[in-house]
């Protein structure tokens, strides 16, 4: 038996407002509550309630059929506050049984890599969102952009977790298939579920290009191809906005996935799995992933985020503010700041322009990547200022700019 | 292929962005094999000797470019009164037999300029002419009708950039219009520009081809140090005229000084706002922090855009606009205003909306504080800029000259 395993990504950041020099001390509402309404309820109508009504679908007519969703927390709030329907259409998913929900970090953050303590803390938040909303408790985890290294997989499985999803990227794999079911180096036995990106790709980015040799991607040939594969399980590992948002509906790609179970099912040795199945498989080798590796670019690495000096310097200064957050004991502060460790922003101010620089154009809120980091600066000048407000109500703050507005605190 | 090009300025005559684009281009097609006369107006008083002729032929080294010279007081920027003052200037220093020489107003001297163009239309073997900017389009015109030869006109700026859509002048108008008219094909530097033709002018969009200006800084050497002084310093360079927006600069300076009291704003340039906008610092009590440099070149010029933190380009309307790329190849940072034809093809500067005072200032005062982004702007603004070339835009003219001018 040869498994096949979906995986869907479900995100949406809190985009924030071009915020300018001139709000800092006067406004302290980040976020850009009329986009992020425009973009959800867009997504929510060409992507999210016709793709969940059509795997809820395909589950009452093939009850073999199961799939995974990792939805952040992000998401999950802005659901509520602008679709609620979409969330009703997961909680049913959520009922048929069928359908498995990973943990990650609840803001979709590169916590891990700046602070282990905010780490624990955000998978903790998203892992009780997960029971609240859909009444599991996940055994695998996905970390953001699927970042990924040994150390990392070494840490989520003193969290408890059994798997955890990374990219089968070439450079790590060499020879070996992503197709079976390996152990992290330095864990116990920790199931590393990788992604086979060439047929994960074929839907999520080359379903709909007519130049590719392979279009039109019919569900028959697709089958075909998966049930020649050797191995434990085929890993498709995708955004859920390929459906309907990447691929427009014309392309055609609905009524491939909703034929493609089907299609699949002729074949009598492949098997619908959920990555918590697969984290019980008994691993063929050991894979060492020393350096970090993501699913992001052709690169695959974490250049998207942490590639150019103002996504360093803005990283890093936002962390500064971690302790002095907490220590404050202000739920809304401590909220603000959560939505800013939101990758996404870091992902606006991407400089690498060009090859994959159109797709982060292409997502991209701001006109370039000076503007994000702009705002992001500005934003992280009046959170100066209102912790020093807030620990010392009396005083009247002046507002002092300056690219280190931690350090106006200590 | 031969063309016959009515332009403007070479080195080192400058004015403007309109002598460089006209310098570059031709330098381009020259090299790529195009052979060219290049017939250009030149008063008695702005260069002495014959340097320009010198220049070509022993530093630059280029072939395939004749230079024909005509005596006359067009200038590329020049309006009426403009125009009269030369005129009165030449009657002072030379005498009232040599302003005879002259149309005694600009109407008449490009009436004159295209009287001139007929005779050399008439000795001169050519494809296909090209002519920048109004000024020469009569003497397009005319040429076209010697030799029944097809006619591009090149818009670098039109009446409405210049005047910022207030007191267009008709006979300007009138000109551009008909030149764009009569050609087979016009050239628009920017999409900006093009637009401006066609709502305009009512030129229908296909028989505009859009061109973008470049620089060339391959054979410039651009020594990479910072000049130290105490106080941050934000450059305004460019001529004091509604066009060039240089009051929202000062707006700019009042709001940004609320913030930061270290910063200097200095103006480059003349114009016809220049006292007005001495006046206006005053009246926001920032005099003492505006400073008016006049109108600065060569070295001068190379130095001011070095010390600038930053440079700005708030134009109100801007066909392409080349200095925010001289600044960022001396590794300035800039900021241009989005109604500038040169936008639409950088990517590594800051843009506003030339209105947006508010907007500007919190991102003079973001590339000031913000020393990563300050940087981030700066390498990968120097490196962008020093792929611009010539040669692309050569090609498309090439492009068109096989089109029209193409001998069968």
């Amino acid at each position: 038996m040869t498994g096949v395993c979906f995986y869907f990504q479900v995100h949406q950041p809190f985009r924030l407002k071009k915020y300018s020099v001139f709000n800092i001390g006067n406004t302290s509402d980040y976020f850009d509550h009329q986009k992020n309404r425009e973009v959800m309820e867009k997504v929510a109508k060409k992507c999210y309630l016709p793709t969940n009504r059509l795997m809820l679908n395909l589950i009452h007519k093939h009850p073999e059929f199961k799939i995974a969703y990792s939805i952040t927390g992000t998401a999950l709030e802005q659901f509520e506050q602008y679709a609620p329907n979409v969330l009703d259409s997961f909680e049913e998913l959520a009922k048929t049984g069928n359908v498995e929900f990973l943990n990650e970090t609840y803001h979709h953050s590169l916590s891990y890599l700046y602070s282990k303590k905010e780490f624990v803390e955000q998978v903790n938040l998203h892992k009780k969102a997960i029971k609240r909303n859909f009444k599991q408790t996940p055994t695998v985890f996905r970390n953001t952009e699927l970042i990924f290294n040994n150390e990392l997989a070494n840490f989520v499985e003193q969290l408890g977790y059994k798997g955890i999803i990374a990219e089968g990227a070439d450079h790590i794999l060499g020879w070996r298939s992503p197709n079976f079911v390996y152990k992290a180096k330095t864990t116990n036995n920790m199931k590393l579920l990788l992604k086979n990106y060439k047929l994960s790709d074929d839907i999520a980015f080359r379903f709909g290009n007519k130049t590719w040799e392979q279009h039109p991607l019919t569900a028959e040939k697709y089958a075909a191809w998966l049930s020649a594969i050797q191995g434990h399980s085929v890993n498709l590992f995708m955004d859920y906005e390929t459906f309907g948002e990447h691929q427009w509906e014309h392309t055609g790609i609905f009524s491939f996935m909703n034929n493609l179970p089907k299609q699949l099912l002729k074949h009598p040795h492949l098997k619908f799995m959920h990555p918590s199945e697969l984290a019980t498989i008994d691993p063929v080798d050991e894979v060492d992933m020393h350096s970090f590796v993501s699913w992001a670019d052709v690169e695959r690495d974490l250049t998207a985020w942490l590639g150019n000096e103002m996504q360093k310097a803005a990283m890093h200064e936002l962390y500064q503010f971690e302790e002095k957050i907490k220590n404050a004991k202000n739920s809304k502060l401590l909220e603000d700041w959560r939505k800013l460790t939101t990758s996404d922003h870091f992902y606006y101010m991407c400089t690498k322009w060009f090859n994959d620089g159109d797709v982060h154009k292409y997502f991209n809120p701001y006109d370039t990547p000076y503007d994000s980091y702009l705002a992001f600066m500005n934003i992280l000048n009046d959170m100066a200022v209102r912790l020093k407000r807030a620990n010392n109500p009396s005083i009247n703050t002046p507002v002092l700019l300056t690219e280190k507005p931690s350090l106006v605190l200590s | 292929m031969k063309v016959l090009m009515f332009g403007w300025e070479f080195p080192p005559v400058y004015s403007g962005g309109l002598g460089t684009a006209c310098y570059g281009l031709t330098k381009a097609l020259a090299k790529k094999g195009v052979e060219i006369t290049f017939v250009m107006p030149q008063g008695p008083l702005d260069i002495k000797g014959d340097f320009v002729n010198l220049l070509i032929a022993n530093n630059l080294a280029i072939t395939n470019i004749t230079i024909k010279k005509v005596a006359s007081l067009l200038s590329p920027y020049s309006g009426s009164e403009d125009y009269y003052q030369r005129y009165q200037k030449i009657m002072q220093t030379k005498g009232n037999a040599e302003a005879a020489l002259y149309g005694y107003n600009l109407h008449h001297e490009v009436y004159r300029f295209s009287e001139i163009a007929k005779l050399i239309a008439e000795s001169e073997d050519f494809d296909v002419i090209h002519c920048h900017d109004w000024m020469t389009f009569p003497a397009g015109i005319n040429a076209k009708q010697i030799k029944n030869k097809p006619l591009i006109v090149h818009i670098h700026a039109t009446e409405f950039d210049r005047t910022g859509g207030n007191g267009v002048n008709q006979y300007v108008y009138d000109l551009e219009k008909t030149g764009m008219q009569l050609a087979d094909m016009v050239i628009a530097n920017s999409h900006h520009t093009k637009h401006l033709i066609i709502n305009h002018y009512g030129i229908p969009p296909e028989k505009i081809t859009v061109i973008h200006n470049a620089v060339d800084f391959s054979d410039g050497n651009f020594q990479q140090f910072r000049i130290r002084k105490e106080d941050k310093l934000v450059l305004f360079l460019g001529r004091i005229t509604l066009q060039k927006g240089p009051d929202y600069f000062i707006e700019a300076a009042k709001m940004v000084l609320e913030k930061d009291p270290d910063v200097k704003f200095i103006v480059v340039g003349s114009g016809d706002m220049e006292a007005a906008m001495i006046q206006r610092a005053a009246q926001l009590g920032i005099g003492s922090k505006v400073l008016f440099a006049g109108f600065l070149k060569g070295e001068e010029r190379d130095r001011i855009y070095k010390m600038a933190d930053v440079y700005v380009m708030p134009s109100v309307s801007e066909p392409f606009g080349i200095t925010p790329l001289e600044a960022m190849v001396r590794n300035t940072p800039t900021i241009i205003s989005k109604q500038s034809g040169v936008s639409e093809v950088l990517r590594n500067c800051l843009k506003v909306d030339f209105w947006d005072v508010e907007e500007l200032a919190n991102k003079i005062l973001g590339v000031l504080t913000y020393r990563h982004m300050h940087n981030e702007l700066t390498i990968l603004g120097y490196h962008e800029v020093l792929q611009f070339s010539w040669d692309f835009p050569a090609d498309k003219c090439i492009e068109l000259y096989d089109k029209f001018g193409g001998r069968t």
